[in-house]
Order: structure tokens, then sequence, then C-alpha cells
């Protein structure tokens, strides 16, 4: 007896870890021709985190790309004739994962192109692999600048950081009229660090002064000693990158400490519904840079697709959506004008492509960064990210 | 780089330290229990501390029952588990050697967040609130949550019961014999499987109750939830000598008060809270391997 339990738990054990694998990738195990590396569907490598910290993120950018291969199927039919596969696989918030996942997508996998990943940090660390194999990486979300600067491989279609933090500290300084700000970043995350810095910079040349800077660690859920720390300094905005489920529980023990004022500011990492639910009401009144508006189209294109991911999710669309969307309609267009999925004709043809996306017109510069200078301001009212500002900068 | 705090910031932390340490301490008693009577090191303690939130949650969330009956039921859901977990994978290797033990217990481990980010996704959920347990108390200038209070009072119901049972109950009495020698004890006719059991239930009933306070205090849910806190209440066992149920609590005390304190009076280090704790073990481990309240002990031959 005791021997039949142990051995159904190990069955068990088997079966959920094979299943952990599989998680979500909808198959991802079609050899398909294996010979000359002629084969019958065209695969498109998805690498999201799924798991740990950053999934909130990647789950709803993955969703972005689900709609958009149903969308391009029901429009264009076919990807030069053959069938997509998506090969989803998941980067578990972690660099070292992230570095494998990379590796298993074009070595095991074998795809022809790869969308993803939310977060720069992991970005980065599948960026080897992709450059190694000749694969192309178009990011979605990812706007730290080193992702593509040295990887002539890896595309982005979103704006960048040091753009972001100058939006960021532009809004501080000049609407709010703050002149003094804390920061409490991400540590373990080049997309906080970077971003803090490129704040820091626009901020002090402005004129602003950071009055104290905290860190921490993704995983950490206390934040009370480094509040009490940056809260003796008086200063009018805490600018806090960095994940989003910190950032909630942040504000969260900022307020029950009795700190009503300070205002909390932080970039496109914030705008996903896990910030609301972990957050709730001490969230209200934060202010996010993001991409991208569903209330306000700016094509036809973005209408249909808020109007199909409100057809099967029954929210509005998150930034993070519309740019996995807008990640598959690049590869999508890119392959087609390509008539092959040759690494190099991609390339040439991403030189001069503008995709019409839902985030706007996406044109790349010679580093493979999407030429986009304009940001949506956004701040939580009554639950719910409400737009607030556009902001262009030259 | 040291800041000297205001009286203000040393006393709200100080609360913050008290409320987090007898958090650990609930957690670090579950890792002491099991070793003292198998010794064995139960890795899988931080993920039975998570599948716990996880019930709390459903219960909450799926079947919409009130905070007072489902956290209580949650605890109970995860005694039985415990249970379940020794029998399956624990006992049949009661003869076996103790590395076996070890090496089945990460299984479970893995098991568990395996399990956990498939049938309850990876995605991060929000543990459910008790709101009047979330307002405010407010003394001078220094804020202090209702929670804050309850925590330690709860811990020290509990562990004062615990050590009721411990010492003063026959269950107590053959539990203690049983972590001296199994052999003995069967031929005093104690049942050392039921007594076993018995640990492990108590055991997961106190991590499962330290679960739902984090879960009030963090309110953040995902399979790896339980891995950190479990490292660390196994370091605040050690910390206060491994096999000691006084020491659990002096170790997880001290093991909050360091943690919050460090990164008071170090505001420059805040980014490597979590490495002071292995700091901690470090020390321990050169200079007190038994622990702060450990007695040495010979081996067994």
């Amino acid at each position: 007896m005791k021997r039949l339990v142990a051995i159904g738990l190990v069955f068990a054990m088997a079966l959920t870890a094979l299943a952990g694998c599989g998680g979500g990738g909808g198959g991802g195990q079609t050899s398909g021709g294996g010979g000359g590396g002629e084969t019958d569907v065209i695969k498109i490598g998805v690498f999201q985190p799924l798991t740990g910290a950053y999934s909130a993120g990647g789950t709803i950018e993955v969703q972005g790309v689900d709609l958009a291969k149903k969308y391009c199927e029901e429009k264009f039919g076919k990807l030069l004739g053959k069938e997509v596969e998506l090969v989803i696989v998941d980067n578990k918030s972690d660099t070292v994962e992230a570095a494998t996942a990379a590796a298993k997508l074009v070595e095991d996998d074998k795809v022809d192109i790869v969308l993803g990943s939310w977060g720069s940090g992991l970005c980065m660390a599948g960026g080897d692999s992709f450059k190694n194999s000749k694969t192309i990486a178009i990011g979605a979300s990812c706007t730290n600048p080193n992702v593509t600067i040295g990887n002539d491989y890896y595309y982005r279609i979103c704006f960048l950081d040091p753009f972001q933090g100058t939006v960021l500290a532009n809004y501080a300084y000049n609407t709010l009229g703050a002149t003094k700000v804390a920061a409490i970043y991400e540590a373990t995350n080049d997309y906080a660090v970077g971003l803090y810095n490129f704040f820091k910079e626009a901020f002090e040349t402005l004129g602003g002064e950071i009055v104290e800077t905290q860190m921490y660690q993704t995983e950490d859920q206390d934040f009370n000693s480094q509040i009490l720390t940056v809260m003796a300094k008086e200063p009018e905005i805490i600018f806090a990158p960095g994940v989003e489920s910190a950032a909630a529980i942040m504000m969260r023990q900022t307020r029950e400490a009795g700190y009503n004022d300070v205002i909390f500011m932080g970039g496109d990492t914030w705008e996903t519904p896990m910030l609301i639910d972990l957050g709730g009401e001490f969230v209200e009144g934060c202010i996010v840079t993001t991409f991208f508006d569903p209330a306000a189209p700016l094509n036809d294109i973005t209408a249909e697709f808020v109007e199909l991911y409100t057809a099967e999710y029954g929210t509005p669309p998150a930034a993070f959506t519309a740019l996995g969307f807008d990640s598959y309609l690049t590869a999508f267009q890119a392959i087609t004008e390509a008539g092959s999925t040759d690494s190099d004709a991609i390339m040439a043809v991403l030189e001069n492509i503008v995709v019409k996306g839902v985030t706007g017109d996406i044109a790349f510069n010679e580093i493979g960064d999407a030429i986009k200078n304009m940001a949506v301001l956004k701040t939580v009212q009554n639950g719910e990210f409400v737009f607030m500002d556009t902001v262009t900068i030259e | 780089m040291v800041q000297w705090p205001t009286l203000y910031m040393f006393l709200q932390s100080m609360a913050n330290a008290i409320s987090i340490g007898s958090l650990y301490a609930l957690v670090a008693i579950g890792y002491t229990m099991v070793y003292g009577i198998l010794r064995l090191i139960n890795f899988a303690h931080g993920d039975i501390f998570m599948m716990s939130m996880y019930f709390a949650f459903y219960l909450v969330a799926a079947f919409a029952l009130p905070w007072y009956i489902s956290f209580p039921l949650a605890i109970l859901a995860t005694g039985i588990m415990g249970i379940i977990v020794e029998r399956s994978a624990y006992r049949p290797l009661r003869d076996a050697p103790r590395i076996s033990l070890l090496i089945s217990s990460i299984g479970v481990s893995y098991l568990f967040q395996n399990f956990a980010v498939v049938v309850f996704s990876g995605i991060q959920k929000q543990f459910p609130q008790v709101p009047f347990l979330q307002e405010m108390v407010v003394i001078g200038k220094v804020r202090i949550q209702v929670l804050t209070f309850v925590m330690p009072v709860v811990t020290a119901v509990f562990v004062a019961a615990l050590l009721f049972l411990v010492n003063k109950t026959k269950v107590g009495m053959a539990m203690r014999a049983s972590s001296k020698d199994f052999e003995t004890s069967r031929l005093m006719g104690i049942d050392v499987n039921r007594i076993i059991s018995v640990t492990f239930a108590v055991g997961s009933m106190l991590a499962a109750l330290g679960a739902i306070m984090w879960g009030l205090k963090y309110p953040k849910i995902d399979p790896y939830v339980g891995s950190m806190p479990g490292l660390k209440c196994f370091i605040a066992a050690v910390i206060g000598g491994i096999g000691n149920i006084n020491g659990a609590v002096v170790g997880a005390m001290l093991l909050g008060f360091i943690e919050i304190m460090i990164v008071l009076f170090l505001p420059a280090l805040s980014a490597y809270k979590d490495a002071f704790a292995f700091v901690a073990l470090i020390a321990i481990l050169l200079f007190r391997p038994t622990g702060l309240l450990g007695e040495k002990k010979a081996d067994k031959v």
C-alpha cells in the first residue's frame, strides 16, 4: 500500500514536471520535416516570463501575441503558405532561466523568429543566444537601451528608457512642480536601475534634487524601513521603478504608515491589472508612463484590436497586450515582405519597414529601436488606469 | 554611511521587527519540531506554507466563505496535508539513510511548486484581506497596524499552547521520548509513527497560521512565495538551535531584528537585506554550531 502511494506520487511528480515544461506552450513539439530545414510550419518563439515576479506582465503580453495570430490568420490567411506555430517558453522571471529558455528556443525548437520578452534584463540574458544563432528577436516592451545595443539581431517596437525617464522627470518638475524626489528602485532589475539613472539625470538637469535613494530586491515584500528612511527627507514624490507587485505593496505600506501626500511615480511596468489587484485603494493617484491608451485609438487597427480584445477577455487591453500584438504584426509583415524566414532577408526588410500597428506606426533606426517619441501618462482612479496626458519629446 | 534614526523611526521599526520576528517564529517551529524527532530538515516546509496560503485564498475566493471560517479550515487542511506528505514521502524511508529523507523532502518541495504553477498558475494573486486588522493605531507619531499587534499575540498564545502540549501532555512526552530514541520508545509502547504524524500535523498547522498572517501583511501569493520565508525560518531555527522550540522563537525574533535594524541603521545596504540572514547563518555555524539554545548532542551509536 505504502509503496503504491509512493509510486503514485512519483508519477504525479513526473506529470506535473512535464506539464510545467509544456505549460501553455500549446504543444511545442512538432518536429516537422527534420531534414533540410524545410518545414511546413513557421515557428514563432514567444519568450516571456509566465511564472515568478514578472508573470503578470508576461502573461498579458502573450495574450496580445495570441490575439494577433488569430487576427492575422483571419485577415491574411497563412504566412508564406504555411501555418504559424507559436512556441511559448517561460523564462521564469529569472536571468539564468532566461538564458536557458532562449537557448532552448533556438537550439531545440529551432524557431524562425522570437518575440519578447517583458523585462529588459531577461531580454539581455537571452540576447546572446539569439545573436549567436542569428535568430531575429523583436522585443515588445523591453525599454532598456542595452537590449539592442551591440546586438544586430534584437529589435524592439517600444520607446526607450532615456526617453521615458525624461518624460517622467519633466512631468514631475514642470507639471507637478516638485523639486524634491526620493527613489526606491529594484536593485536586481536592469530596467529599474537604468530608468532610475535616466530619470535622475533628467531631473537634476532640470534643477530638481534626488534627496534619498533606496533599493530593494525583486521578491522583497517589506519596504517599511526604506519608506521610513526616504520619508525622513520629506520628498514630494517617490519614484519607484520596478516590478509592479513590489510597487503596489510599497504604496500600501507607505499609506499605512501615514504618508498620504507623497505622490508615487513609476514606469511602464506598473500598468498591469496586478498593480490594482494587489494595491487596491492604496495605489490611487500614482502616475505611470506607458505606451498606449485604448480609449484614444490612433488608427483603425487600434479600434479593431480594442474591440477584439474586449470581446475575448472582457476588459480593455493594457499597453503590454497592444505591444505584444504589434510585435507579432511586425514579424508577420517582415516575413511576408522578405518572402522567406531567412534572417538576413528579414533584416534587410526591417531596415525600411513601416508597420501600421495598434500603438502607432513602427519603423526602426539603425540600432534596431523603434522610432517613437510619444508616451502616454496615466494615473489610477477608482481602481482603473485613466488617461492623463500624451507627451511628445522631439 | 550609518544613519542615526529618530526615536520615532526606531519605535516604528521596533514594531515591524517584533511582528516579522513572530511570523518567522511560527514557521521556524515547524522546522525545529520535525528535526527534533526525525533529524530531518524538511525542505518542503516552505512549500507547505505556500500551499496553505492558496488554501486560504481559494476558500475565500472560490467558496466565498468569510475569513473566520476559511482561515481555520485552511489551517486544518494544511495539517492534513502535512500528515499526507509524511506518510507518502517520509514514512516509506523510515529505515533508509537520512540523506534519502532529505532528498525526498526536496522532491516534495519541487512537486508542490510545480503543482501550484500548473493548477493555480504562475501569476500572483492577492491574499484576502480582513479589514479590521488593516486599521491603524496611532500612538503619538507612531502608526501601527492592528495586525502588527495581533501577530505577536497570536504567536505567543500558540507557542504557549505548543509548549504545554510538548511538556505537559502524554503526546508531548511521547514526542520527547521519540526524539531521543525510536527503538526504545517503541519498546515502551509508543506508536512512533502516530507521534511523527502528530508532529507533522502540528508543525504544518503552525506554518499555515504563519502563512495566513504573512498573507495579511504581504498580500502577494505565487507558487514560489514560500521559498524565501522557508529559507529564512530554517536559518532562524538553526540560529536558535535546531531541535529546540524555545530556540526557534529566539532565533526568529533575532532574525527579524537583524533584518529590520540593519536597513534602518545602514540604509545604503537596503538592497542586501536578505543577505544578512545568510551572514547570520554562517556566523552562527562558525562560532556556535549548535545554535544559541541548542545543546551539544553526542551522535547516537
